[in-house]
Parts: C-alpha cells; structure tokens; sequence
C-alpha cells in the first residue's frame, strides 16, 4: 500500500499516512485530486479505480470515506478488508466509533493505525492481537499530573456534536450499512 | 470499552480543535492557529521548564495544525525530547510527532537515532514496537544505516516478542525498498525464510511481505520458501473456518495470509517437486472448489475476502500458465462472476479475464463470454467497468471475432465517455489494422472511425491509414472512392479532408474515369472544405492540388486560378503563401516531364512498427504494455507492418520508434512540433521532399520517408563498416548474448558459446517489415594482419588468425521472418580486429549494404583459472618484463558499483579471485587464453579509486600483443 486517506464528504482531510516518502507539496496535490476524484463517483460504482499507475480502493462508512492506494499486483478486494478491519479496530476502541472521534482523537487513530499496517502491510490480522497492544500501551499510561485533566466522555462527544450541529456520531451497525443514505443517529 | 476516557485525554488540546471547528471562516481559522502558534513558541521559549505533559500537549496541538495542513517549522526539538520520557504517552506523542513531521534533517536524525537506539535496546518490547514504528514510518536513509543491522537480529532472535518480530520484520521492509544496498540479508536469509513456519499466524502474516519483497529481487536465494509456503497454504486452506481462531475472518480462514501466500508464489515458477506441485494444485482446486460452495454468511466481508483468496489464486494459475484445466475452471469462474450483481466482482472479473485472454490455452475460453462482454461495455453504469469491458474486447480479439468487436467498439464510441473515446479509437485503429483480411474493411474502419469520433482521431491513426493505402495498391481504388463518397457529407471532420485530400491527390486517378467524380469535380469537392480548415490541413490540400496539375492537366488553368488568388499568393500565413508561390511557380515553369518526376506518387512507407501502438503504450503504462508483448506472440497473423518480430523487436524498437512527429507525409510544416517558421532551405526541402524518391539528391534525410536509414551505398562492394560498430564491438566484449544491431528494416540478434579456442555463434537476420528481403546474402570476412588477407566462408589461408566458417543463408527473407545463421570459430593465434559482417539485401528495390564488426575478440577464448594468492604473486612477478605489462589509467564512465564491475570481470571470462589483493576494494583475475597456436597466461588487477572516480588497470601475459588488447578492451568497459 502506498499511502492511506479518510476524508469527509465534505472533503476535509481526517487522517493521512504516507508508506512512500513524497514531498509536502507533492502529498497535497495528490490528495486534493484524489479526494475530487472520489466523492464524484455516484454510490453504486465499483469501490476501485485506476488513478495515475496506481489502484485506489476506497470505501465509504457513514460520512467518511477511507481511500487505499495500492500497486498495480497487489489485490483489491484484499484491501478492501483491510480498511473495513480498520474500521472495526476503531469502533472496538472507541465504542461505535464516529467521525468526531477521529478528529478529536486524532493521534489515537494514528496509533491504532500503526498497530495495524506497518510500511504499507499488515502488521496483524487479528482483532484481538491489535487490541491487546492497544490496551497494553494505555496500562502503560500513567496517572497524569495534573488533577484538572478532564477526560473527555463520549457522551460528551455527542453533546459537542450537538452543539456545533455537525456529524452526529453514529453507532457502528450504521457505518456498515451502505453508504448512500443520510447517516441516523445513535 | 468506553474508550475515550482511558485517562489521558488533553483538554487543551480538545478544546484548541473544538475551537477551530468553531471557526465560520477560513481567516478566522488561520487566526486562531497564528494565536495559538504565538502561544505554543513562548511556551517553548520561556524561561519556566515545561513539564512533560504540557510539552506533550502543545507537540500535540502542532501536529494538529499540520495535519491541517499549515506549516510547521518549529517543536521538533521538544518532539525529540519527549522521545527520552519514560512517560509512555508521552514518548509516544514524540514518536507520532517526528513519522509525520521529520523528514530527514541530519541535526535531528542523530538525536533521534540515539533515542530509538536506547528503545530498541531497553528490551520493553512496547517501547522497542515504538522504535520500530517510527524506523518504519520516517524510513530515511539515515535511519537505515543506522538500524540496517541491527533489525534483522532483532527479527530472527530466539527470544523477542512477537509482536516485536512482526513490527521487526515490516520495518526491515520499509528499509529494504528505501536502500536496499544497506539491507544484507545473507547470514540470516534462511532464518527468515523459516519465520513461515512460525506458531504465531501474526509473525507469519508480517514477514510474508517481507520474504514476498527480498523473493521477488533475489528468487534463488529464497526459493526454499516456496515448499514452506505451499504447505503453510495448505494447511489454511484445508482448515476449518473455526481452527484459526481470530485469524478467522467472517468465517474465511486467514484470508490476508493466504493472499499473501499465494502472491509469494508468483514470485516463482511453479514448483519442481512434483509432491509439492501436486499439493499446491490441490490448494488451488480446493479454493476453485469452494467458490462454487454456498456462502457461509450474507455479510459482504465474507464474500470479499473469499473471492480476494479466488482471485489470487486464480493470478497465479494465469502465472504459471502451464495447467490447462486450472486455466479453463478459472475462466469459467470469472464467466459467473461476469454478470454478478457486486460492481465490483464484475470490475475484477474483467480486468482478470483480460490476463487469461493471452494464454493459449484459455484463450478459446474466454471468447465464449464475448456476448457477455459486450453487452457490460453497453450496459454497465460505471465508466470505469466499461473501460475494463473494452480492454477485455480488445485483448480476446482474434481473427475469427475481429469484426464482430470492432463493429462493437465502434457502436459503443458513439456513446463513449469522452475520457476513454482516445483510448477507444486507438484501440480500434490497431485491431482493424492487426485483423484486416481485406483493406477495403480496414480502410471502411478507420473511415467510420473519423467520422464517428474525428475529434479523438489522433495524428498517428490518419497518418496510418494513409501508409497503409501508399503501401497497397490494391486497395487504392477503393480508398479513392470511399473517401470521395465520405467527403460528400457536408459537415465532415477536418481529418477526414486531411486523410481524402492526400488520397486524392495521389489516387485521384483511379476514379476519375467516372463522370460522377471527374477531376474537376473531385477538386471543387476537396476545395469546398478549403475554408473551413486549419492552416496545416489547408497546406496540406495545396499539395494535394499540385499533384492534381499533375494528375489530370485538365485542371490545371482552374487551380493556378485558385493558387493565384490573393487569400493565397497573399495569405498572412507564411507556409501557406510560400507554398502557393512556389507551387504556382512549379506548374507554370516545369515542363510535363519534370512535373511528373517532381510530384511522382510517393514511394512505399519503410515498415515500422505501427506509431499508433507506440502511443497506446505510452498512454496505458506499464499495465497494457504486457498485453502488447502478448500480441509479439501471434506474429503469423499480425498483417500491419506493427509488431514483428516478436517481444525482443518490440521493446528494442520501443527505444527506436520514430517519434510520431517525424511525420510520415514529409509536410514538414504540418508536424505539430516544427513550430518554428522553416527556413528556405527547408522549404526547399519540403517541397521536394513530397515529389517522392526522385529527389534525394537534395541530400534530404528526413526521418520522414525517405529513410531506409542505414547509409545506402548503390555499390555492391562490401560497405564499409558502420561508424559505430567499434561501439557495437564492445558492446559485447563482456556478454555473449544480445542485440547486435537493429534499423527500422533489420535487426540482428546475437547468441555465442566458446569452449577452449572454438566458439559457435548464431546470428538472427529478422526482417522488421511486412515486405520480403531479396538478394539476402552475408558474408564474413577476416581482416589479416595486413588487411589483405580477406577471406570468405571456409577460410584457411595460413596467415589467418581466426578460421570462420559460416553456412549460406536463404537469400529470401519474408516480411516478420527470421532467418539463422551459424558461424564456427577457431581462434589460431591472438588477434586483434574482429571479422566483418557484411549484409547485403534489396528492400523494395533499394540496395542495402551493412557492414558490421562481428564480436568476436580475443578474451571469449579465456579459460578462467583459480588460484591461491601465494600462487597469483609468483606469477604475477614472473611476467616483469616491462613489455609483458600494459596498463591504463582512465575515468569511470558508468556507475562503479561492486556488483556491475563484478559481473562484467566475470563476463569478461576469467576467474575473479577472491582473498588476493590486501586492499578489498581492488579485484585480481586470471585466465588463460586458449589459440590453437598456443595458450597465454593472463593476471589483471583492477584498482578502482571511488573518489577520484577512477580506475587503474594493468594486464600481464606472457605475450605482449595480448595484455595490450586485452587491457585496450576492458578499458571501454567501465
């Protein structure tokens, strides 16, 4: 795999990984036309194009769309599960994981990322094999200093959400369910 | 799990992205991050030391804001900090920091290697996953020398974690394609071979990608992998859903590991073993079978990852192309799958269809579904499975279905997204050429073809079915009439005026006897275009009316009028005016004779390879080049002069294609490229250059078409030898094999073989053009050491140093056909040039005369000698004689990599000893050279200066003649 995107619908970048060393410049370009190149496609077409001498794999869960550039040998249908084992790790982690969890949380999606896929391939298949080094690096955390530290709930999430009226969190059964209609609330 | 309140959340940091969500506008957003930049670098720079939360923290902001993508030029000096915590949050913010913000800024690297270095060896395997993540993630250059060595012990190490050996393995990966010189597998090479066989499926499933990677650059030195790759496959396959636990996937077993098995396979041909073989097939039924089973669940998941498993397996029945029944099962899969109702299967169906169209044996197969197929390219919603459907068309196109597809194509450009019609077009430019059975369906084609999609009518199409017709006279009269009655239409497209005007003005004739297409009105038709063209199209039409003086005298009066009117004689356009100033001149000066001679109908087009797969090519990548490369195959039925002479020719052509703006009619002016305004002098030139062979003697050498290319000497005397030969010569000093020589008529292949002083070489003489070589002869001639003692075929003249023999060739060589000649060679005694290989054959009349060095030199008669270092120094010092040495002192030309000079001293034929020279750097070689005279020690040593880019070399033999030669050739070499 050569680089790995979530985008909105509205096309804001939400995680980015890079498994070929590009240049800055050369990263926002590909990921502006891919992104244009994506959420153009009506919702009935095959999650697979040809983009540049690449394959692009992309699936969409809910309002985000997780794109997967491969190489020409490497198999699509494949990489299809991988992001769809992604999409599993972090609703295991997160508890019916929502976009908003992705953004405030950001550097956890990273982390469970990298736990999954290593340079491009992965590291392990098995759910519980990826938890459990999740689960052993967050024993590891330690008490924090300060006693101000407020973690934040997902409920509070939510009540975020409905503040700012934006991406209502949506439970993980409605990520599954094809992408076309607007997303329901938990 | 609740999993957002495990205890470390930042509040800072929530509360900095909440605000920027916030944000109504973009400016109000950059506001608030130049606040909060100001806010995080007085932090930084401030006097009270940050604890390591806070540092944390406002790392963690700065990611956040370049994940925005603003940029970031400060932190990575607190990131780097964090990194040495012994907090784990914290050295993990550090590590994210530094794989998404560091590229390789040597100050830091060394900071961070430190760091990463005190993790790998803390021997806490998060902490050491930790290193090796951000190892695999930055992937630097820096990185891997520093860590190169280090991982794979780490890897194969009795006592490390798994999931420190799979992160090991992975990261090893990513450093391996990054610097692959930096990565030495060698002493552990087996070990990780033998990780397939680990316990743990996760360890499997990460050092496949790796063993896949270092496999598919160094197959033998991993090629025991692919027995324990068959059995690992094996057992999956014939597991239970259940056995595998959590590697099971939606009731799939192991589905990535598998997929990657059974990619590392393809790495390979198939097994030798036959109980290995047979196991492996056994596999590959067992998946084919269970396609047909019902599915265990409903869940898309289980479908996709049982299919993934299908479809690479079914990559590597179509690799190994050797089980005919394997082949047919999978295309009958693919059949099913052809009209599934998942998009996506019927995507992969097609565009894996289109690999097994190209093997022979399932070639029959797939063209049952043609029905199928054709209906997805009229049917399919998404332009995307149309592209593949038409890709598919095209590569199971045969004779027998040639027309039946392309009237499809066709039909289906009407309708085309405009973002495959070029593709299309090409596409049905090559198959109507490639299957023509008679021209007048070609030329009906690529007719229909302009008219239905002129727009995407390249250059390179109209040029060629305009090669195609000059070449063929019987299809002439039918292109005449077919574009006169195309011309009728009133809104034709501007190629199709450019493809009629040129047929007209030279065949014009054909059809003139019909009152209904008279000269007269055939010009008044072509004129009645005139106006609405662009400025090449009407340059064009005036020297389409040149040769319509020609043509028919009758015309003459009326066109003169038109060359004379002002919008010509005057036109603001320089070509245009120029050209009817000087036609005009021509017809009212020249008498009959030397306007016929002048506008005599062009010559045939030299055949070359079709221009217009060169651009699909170019335009598909690397993808569709394998499908052309298949079409090298089925050189008996290609037709068009496109692609003979099978898969060497077409990519050694690729190199030497002219490029399409070399432009075939000789218009100079109309090539695109030429923008500038010509000269006189080649306006000159242009004007001639259209009248056809008669005027070479203005010394034109027009890649257009006048280009026989190689010198044409009207002489029957061998040619001199090209002026590159010498170069052709040394091309060929260290290899035996290759191609010796090639043009657009030729190309000769070159295999050899030398045992002690007699070497065999075979030549291969392959016509390149659809037209038969006659008077085809060569001859092999050995330059005495006088030059005087040139001998033919059986020559034993005494003075002779090498005996040649060479067997006649048939003197006709068909249009695609290759011929073989065998050269028997007996080295007498040293020697210093190399025989001559003289060619000679007629090509559409034209004398052609080649003379080449044939490579044979005095170091193919090198037995290699190995040798102790005691036994090269006693030597080595025997041979003292200043005149026993030569050496030469000369500046690298090409890269001086250890393993390219390695190659090429072996090549050279002598043994490399290994352990001689005290310096490792230098190389130590011995050989003897075998004559039939006698036999000549030989010792080099080669010292390379890295530095200076230099290199000094020194031969010593027992005869002086040869260390010169030798040293003399293998100076050329580096």
């Amino acid at each position: 795999m050569q680089f790995m995107l979530l985008f909105s619908r509205q096309g804001k970048l939400r995680l980015q990984k890079w498994y070929v060393p590009l240049s800055d410049k050369e990263k926002k370009k590909i990921t502006r036309e891919l992104v244009q190149t994506v959420l153009a496609r009506k919702p009935k077409m095959c999650s697979f194009l040809e983009w540049r001498d690449l394959k692009v794999v992309y699936k969409r869960y809910a309002s985000l769309y997780f794109c997967c550039a491969i190489e020409n040998q490497d198999n699509e249908l494949i990489t299809l599960e991988i992001i769809h084992r992604y999409v599993e790790l972090l609703d295991k982690y997160f508890g019916s994981v929502c976009e908003l969890d992705i953004i405030f949380n950001f550097e956890k999606a990273y982390f469970i990322l990298d736990e999954f896929l290593l340079g491009g391939e992965a590291q392990d298949t098995s759910k519980k094999n990826v938890l459990k080094a999740i689960e052993q690096a967050d024993l590891l955390r330690s008490v924090p200093l300060h006693g101000v530290i407020q973690p934040v709930s997902y409920s509070a999430w939510c009540e975020l959400a409905s503040q700012h009226g934006v991406n209502q969190p949506v439970s993980y059964s409605a990520w599954c369910e094809p992408a076309s209609q607007s997303v329901s609330m938990v | 799990m609740p999993a957002v309140s495990k205890g470390d959340g930042m509040r800072g940091l929530a509360v900095f992205i909440s605000d920027i969500r916030n944000c109504k506008s973009k400016e109000a957003e950059i506001k608030r991050i130049n606040k909060e930049l100001a806010n995080i670098r007085s932090k930084f720079k401030g006097d009270k030391a940050l604890d390591g939360y806070s540092k944390k923290k406002y790392v963690c902001k700065l990611l956040f804001i370049f994940l925005l993508g603003h940029d970031i030029d400060f932190g990575h000096m607190e990131a780097v900090n964090l990194l040495s915590s012994n907090k784990y949050t914290e050295k993990q913010i550090g590590y994210l920091f530094i794989s998404v913000l560091v590229n390789s800024n040597s100050e830091l690297i060394r900071l961070i290697n430190n760091a990463i270095k005190n993790d790998l060896s803390s021997r806490n395997p998060t902490f050491m996953c930790l290193a090796l993540h951000c190892i695999a993630n930055v992937g630097s250059r820096e990185m891997a020398e520093a860590f190169a060595g280090e991982i794979p012990r780490i890897l194969v190490a009795g006592d490390t974690m798994d999931s420190v050996k799979q992160s090991a393995a992975l990261c090893l990966l990513r450093l391996y394609k990054a610097s692959p010189d930096l990565v030495l597998m060698g002493e552990w090479t087996s070990r990780v071979v033998h990780l397939l066989n680990d316990q743990h499926m996760g360890v499997v499933t990460a050092a496949i990608s790796l063993i896949t990677c270092l496999s598919s650059k160094n197959p033998d030195e991993f090629k025991t992998c692919v027995s324990l790759a068959v059995s690992r496959l094996s057992r999956i396959v014939s597991s239970a859903s259940t056995d595998l636990q959590d590697y099971t996937y939606y009731f799939v077993p192991a589905p990535w590991l598998s997929c990657k098995l059974l990619r590392l396979l393809q790495c390979y041909p198939p097994p030798e073993d036959g109980a290995v073989k047979g196991r492996l097939v056994e596999c590959l039924e067992t998946i084919l079978n269970k396609a047909q089973e019902p599915p265990k669940s409903k869940k898309v998941q289980h479908s996709n990852a049982k299919n993934a498993i299908l479809f690479e397996a079914i990559s590597l029945i179509i690799h190994y192309d050797s089980e005919p029944n394997l082949l047919v099962r999978a295309c009958n899969q693919l059949g099913q799958f052809l009209q599934h109702r998942e998009t996506n299967l019927r995507y992969l169906a097609l565009e894996s269809m289109c690999t097994l169209a190209s093997s022979e044996f399932s070639h029959e197969a797939v063209k049952t579904h043609i029905e199928t197929v054709i209906n997805a390219l009229k049917t399919e919603r998404d332009v995307s499975v149309r592209q593949r459907a038409a890709d598919l068309l095209y590569a199971m196109c045969d004779r027998s279905n040639a027309k039946q597809i392309v009237a499809e194509m066709l039909s289906y450009l009407e309708t085309a997204d405009y973002s495959i019609r070029e593709e299309m077009v090409l596409k049905v430019a090559i198959l109507a050429e490639k299957y023509a059975v008679d021209y007048s369906w070609y030329v009906d084609t690529i007719l229909n073809l302009i008219r239905i999609a002129g727009d995407y009518v390249s250059e390179e199409v109209w040029y060629r079915v305009i090669q195609i017709v000059i070449n063929r006279d019987d299809v002439q009269g039918y292109a005449a009439k077919t574009v006169f009655e195309a011309l009728q239409a009133p809104a034709c497209h501007e190629n199709m005026v450019k493809v009629g005007g040129y047929i007209l003005g030279e065949f014009g004739n054909l059809i003139a006897g019909d009152p209904r297409s008279s000269p007269l009105v055939q010009f008044n038709l072509l004129h009645s275009k005139f106006h609405l063209c662009s400025v090449p199209t009407r340059a064009l039409l005036l020297s389409a009316y040149i040769k319509f003086i020609n043509l028919f005298p009758e015309t003459k009066a009326t066109i003169q009028e038109v060359l004379r009117s002002d919008s010509q004689i005057r036109n603001s356009d320089v070509e245009l005016q120029q050209r009817a100033v000087e036609y005009l001149k021509l017809s009212s000066i020249a008498s009959t004779d030397v306007l016929a001679t002048v506008l005599e109908e062009m010559p045939p087009f030299p055949e070359r390879e079709s221009s217009i797969l060169a651009k699909l090519k170019k335009k598909k990548g690397p993808g569709a080049v394998s499908v052309e490369l298949e079409d090298g195959k089925e050189r008996g039925e290609l037709n068009g002069g496109g692609d003979r002479g099978g898969d060497a020719a077409i990519a050694a052509s690729n190199a030497s294609t002219p490029s399409p703006s070399a432009d075939l009619l000789g218009l100079r002016s109309t090539a695109p490229v030429s923008g500038t305004t010509p000269s006189a002098g080649s306006l000159l030139v242009d004007v001639f250059s259209e009248a056809g062979p008669s005027a070479t003697s203005a010394g034109v050498n027009d890649d257009g078409f006048l280009s026989s290319a190689p010198p044409t000497v009207a002489s029957e005397d061998p040619a001199p030898p090209l002026p590159e030969s010498d170069e052709l010569l040394n091309k060929f000093v260290c290899k035996n094999n290759g191609v010796l020589f090639e043009n657009q008529l030729l190309q000769i292949g070159i295999k050899s073989e030398y045992r002690q002083n007699l070497g065999r070489m075979y030549l291969f003489y392959g016509n390149k053009t659809s037209v038969q070589f006659v008077s085809f002869n060569t001859t092999v001639s050995c330059p005495g050491e006088l030059q005087s003692h040139i001998l033919q075929c059986i020559c034993t003249h005494t003075h002779t140093l090498l005996n040649v023999q060479t067997k006649t060739v048939e003197p006709l060589v068909e249009g695609g056909a290759q011929v073989q000649q065998v050269i028997n060679i007996e080295c007498l005694t040293d020697f210093i040039d190399a025989p001559l290989l003289n060619i000679k054959f007629r090509y559409g009349g034209a004398l052609q005369n080649i003379s080449l060095k044939l490579p044979v030199t005095i170091n193919k008669f090198f037995q290699p000698t190995e040798m102790a270092a005691a036994d090269f120094f006693q030597r080595w010092k025997q041979l003292s004689q200043p005149q026993q040495e030569a050496q030469k002192i000369f500046k690298a030309s090409h890269g001086m990599d250890t393993e390219v000079l390695k190659a090429k001293l072996l090549g050279l034929g002598t043994a490399l000893l290994e352990n001689v020279d005290p310096n490792p750097e230098n190389y130590v070689c011995a050989g003897v050279i075998q004559t039939k005279a006698q036999q000549v020690g030989c010792l080099l040593r080669l010292e390379p200066n890295a530095q200076a880019q230099m290199y000094r070399l020194t031969l010593r033999s027992s005869k002086d003649t040869v260390s010169q030669r030798v040293c003399d050739l293998l100076a050329e070499q580096f």
